[in-house]
């Protein structure tokens, strides 16, 4: 070989190093998760964490990722710390090579302090079923959604319940609703709504915090014990949720008429209450058990491969399940940026886009392996919040089993949409943020 | 409900959840009384064993997976005694024993740091699930006084009582009537002394936190029967303290008599003033509580009193 030939072959291998390069670099969708695998609440967020994980590695498995474009998954420890948290979210959002597309805190203390953030990041947050309920207003916020549900949306719907056992919103008048919330900006969301309620139907309200953690609660169910509510609603998170099952099994409080928000409304929650659990309610706005076809391919392409996040047994369970959702909407939402932007590289604020007319009807729940699981939804610029829909569970503790026991019910918008304005706007009126028009 | 009735009720239970408390304060002032070091890793030690006891118990444990069989009640607890004696000698060989010219503060931060070594370390072995602990402790209201007396008491709380009047006569026994007992006490009114004479301080502090580890299991089996084992149950320690600030750091009885204040004096303050002022008021109301008898009391109300002389 010459030196002339030589010389070619050099400027080739130059030329073609970047091709190389590329391909070696290919794009990668970011999805992070902020998980607490550890501290007093981890046991509530390992499920959560490990149906993030597991239905990511089933897209890169069997689909090579979303549309074929491989998903990057960074995770990042918070142990439930708003403080931690928001170093989470400082350290992953520039995560290369398409940044943070969506952060889902799974905190609503984390998503108070992450809502100014995402606004000036440009980077979209997905606080589903939790977070700030005024968020659902997407003219005010832009990068915050909240669907399917807000915790305002709940308090209707769990009051709505309430009536229907009572017979009828008129049968309220007079009755006792008390609500045992965790001390914290998650605990006292419902309150404004469920005083509205009061109002309205002419029921008596009365809140009695617990402080974090909750291991005791003696003091609060005395009280209840004493002056005998009709019904009593729980927002609980973690040990919280475990004592004031047992508590009110004590006082034989009865179960039918002790209602858990939809975070107060899983197995830890009711499985160390053992009988005493038995007839428990709470929110949902999914169903419960491992026997989609979603969950099969996961056991397939994931846990048969020796990849699976947690354990194969405790597929199904309700904050598995929670979390499943939650990365599915993600997934739809960077699926349907795709479509939209017309490019398989999105970046967070095409997301955002996505997210804003996601729509994820009963047929593309079908197709997802999800047929039944939750109902419908479809976002819109001023709806952040979407159906709002909330069903009731109820704990079977003989099957070790929840089960629906009451339809969907539609958010009472007329309590709760001028709440949302209002809060909005004063949000709004103290971040000098001019809320956009969404025609 | 009579109103009267009901403040019966409240003392009952602040007196029940005060023996609660009482049980996680005792390990600590074990190993104050012995040592002078004010063991922050308490709370992490009842959870450990708490852990263990039930990895003893349940077929999804270690001890299942590799024997094929879980162990009765009766058995299991003895080995979990012996898992925390093992623990204290772990402690004391990898940690005490080094830091035995040191000051007091530095051997307290040494107990952070094993607070957050068992911590992981129990993470790790034995994952962070709720662990519903059953041990055959019976649960719930008492049928014989709210059927005839309408009078509610948790029958968990009652049998945490008696084990608590057992542990402290125990205990009792054990630091006035046995030699090694009589030691311990040597050591606690004066390490040099106490060594000049003979008596071993590493030896010392191996009985003391296995004691205390003991302790902390019986303070685990109550607690995690109440609420399921999980990780939370480490943050008990923090209803200690001001137990420990009212009763005294050094004194058994004080942390009996402590607990009992406080466990009353937060029941009353949340039924009776939490409504006034928005509730949740039990958790601080404790330490304001006992941060009022610091005032008069700096030493606590059985701790011993605390004369320098220039």
């Amino acid at each position: 070989m010459n030196l002339r030939k030589l010389t070619g072959v050099a400027v080739a291998a130059v030329l073609a190093l970047p091709m190389f390069a590329s391909h070696a670099n290919a794009y990668e969708l970011v999805i992070p998760t902020l998980d607490y695998r550890t501290g007093p609440y981890a046991p509530n967020g390992i499920p959560l964490a490990n149906a993030y994980s597991d239905y990511i590695n089933l897209l890169n498995e069997r689909d090579g990722g979303i549309e074929g474009v491989k998903i990057k998954h960074v995770d990042c420890e918070t142990g439930y710390n708003t403080k931690k948290g928001v170093e989470c979210y400082e350290n992953i959002k520039n995560t290369a090579p398409s940044r943070a597309l969506a952060i889902q805190p799974f905190s609503t203390g984390i998503t108070y302090q992450l809502i100014p953030k995402s606004a000036v990041d440009e980077i979209p947050i997905f606080s589903m079923g939790y977070g700030r309920t005024s968020a659902a207003n997407g003219k005010v916020f832009p990068w915050v959604f909240n669907f399917p549900a807000t915790y305002w949306s709940q308090a209707t719907a769990l009051v709505q319940y309430i009536a229907d056992q009572e017979g009828g919103m008129a049968s309220l008048k007079g009755k006792k609703i008390y609500l045992v919330y965790h001390n914290s900006a998650y605990g006292k969301e419902p309150i404004r709504t469920l005083e509205a309620l009061a109002e309205k139907y002419g029921f008596e309200y009365r809140g009695l915090p617990v402080d974090h953690p909750g291991q005791e609660q003696k003091a609060t169910w005395l009280q209840i014990r004493k002056e005998r509510p009709d019904w009593v609603l729980m927002w609980g998170w973690g040990v919280m949720n475990q004592v004031a099952i047992k508590e009110a099994a004590s006082i034989r409080f009865p179960m039918d008429r002790f209602i858990g928000v939809w975070w107060s409304g899983s197995e830890n929650d009711v499985l160390p209450a053992g009988e005493a659990a038995d007839g428990y309610l709470s929110g949902a706005f999914h169903a419960a058990g491992g026997d989609f076809a979603l969950h099969d391919d996961i056991r397939k392409y994931v846990y048969d491969k020796g990849m699976g996040a947690g354990d194969r047994d405790r597929i199904g369970e309700v904050l598995y399940n929670r979390g499943l959702v939650a990365v599915m909407w993600t997934v739809e939402a960077i699926r349907n940026a795709m479509k939209i932007h017309g490019t398989k590289e999105v970046t967070p604020a095409m997301v955002r886009d996505g997210f804003e007319s996601l729509e994820v009807d009963e047929a593309r729940l079908a197709e997802l392996g999800l047929k039944d699981f939750t109902y419908g939804i479809k976002i819109t610029c001023e709806n952040h919040e979407g159906p709002g829909r909330v069903a009731v569970q109820q704990w079977d503790a003989k099957a070790k089993k929840w089960s629906m026991v009451s339809k969907f019910y539609e958010p009472l918008r007329e309590i709760t949409a001028p709440l949302i304005e209002a809060d909005s706007m004063a949000y709004a009126k103290e971040n000098n943020v001019t809320p956009r028009t969404c025609s | 409900m009579a109103f009267d009735l009901f403040l019966l009720e409240v003392v009952i239970s602040g007196l029940m959840t005060g023996v609660m408390y009482s049980l996680v304060a005792l390990g600590f002032v074990l190993i104050f009384k012995a040592s002078g070091v004010f063991n922050f890793a308490q709370g992490v030690l009842a959870l450990f064993a708490a852990l263990a006891l039930y990895d003893f118990l349940a077929e999804d444990g270690w001890f299942f997976a590799v024997f094929g069989f879980t162990l009765p009640v009766w058995l299991a607890i003895p080995a979990t005694a012996l898992i925390m004696i093992f623990l204290a000698w772990v402690i004391e060989r990898a940690v005490l024993r080094f830091l035995v010219k040191q000051e007091e503060i530095i051997l307290f931060m040494a107990t952070i740091g094993l607070a957050f070594v068992l911590e992981g370390l129990g993470d790790l072995l034995f994952g962070s699930d709720v662990k519903p602990l059953d041990i055959g402790i019976p649960q719930g209201a008492s049928d014989l006084l709210l059927d005839n007396f309408n009078l509610y008491v948790e029958k968990l709380e009652i049998v945490a009582a008696a084990t608590a009047a057992v542990l402290v006569t125990a205990l009792a026994i054990f630091f006035q009537k046995t030699r090694v007992g009589r030691a311990l006490r040597a050591v606690a009114d004066d390490h040099q002394a106490a060594l000049s004479v003979g008596i071993s301080l590493n030896k010392i502090w191996v009985i003391v936190w296995s004691v205390s580890g003991i302790v902390a299991l019986v303070a685990g089996i109550m607690w995690g029967s109440k609420s399921g084992v999980q990780f939370s149950l480490s943050l008990i320690a923090l209803k200690a303290l001001p137990v420990l600030i009212l009763g005294g750091f050094t004194s058994v009885p004080g942390a009996i008599v402590g607990g009992l204040i406080i466990g009353v004096g937060e029941k009353l303050a949340e039924v009776y003033v939490g409504p006034l002022v928005g509730g949740a008021i039990e958790n601080w109301f404790a330490y304001v509580l006992a941060l009022g008898f610091l005032l008069f009391r700096p030493q606590g109300l059985f701790g011993e009193r605390i004369i320098e002389r220039v």
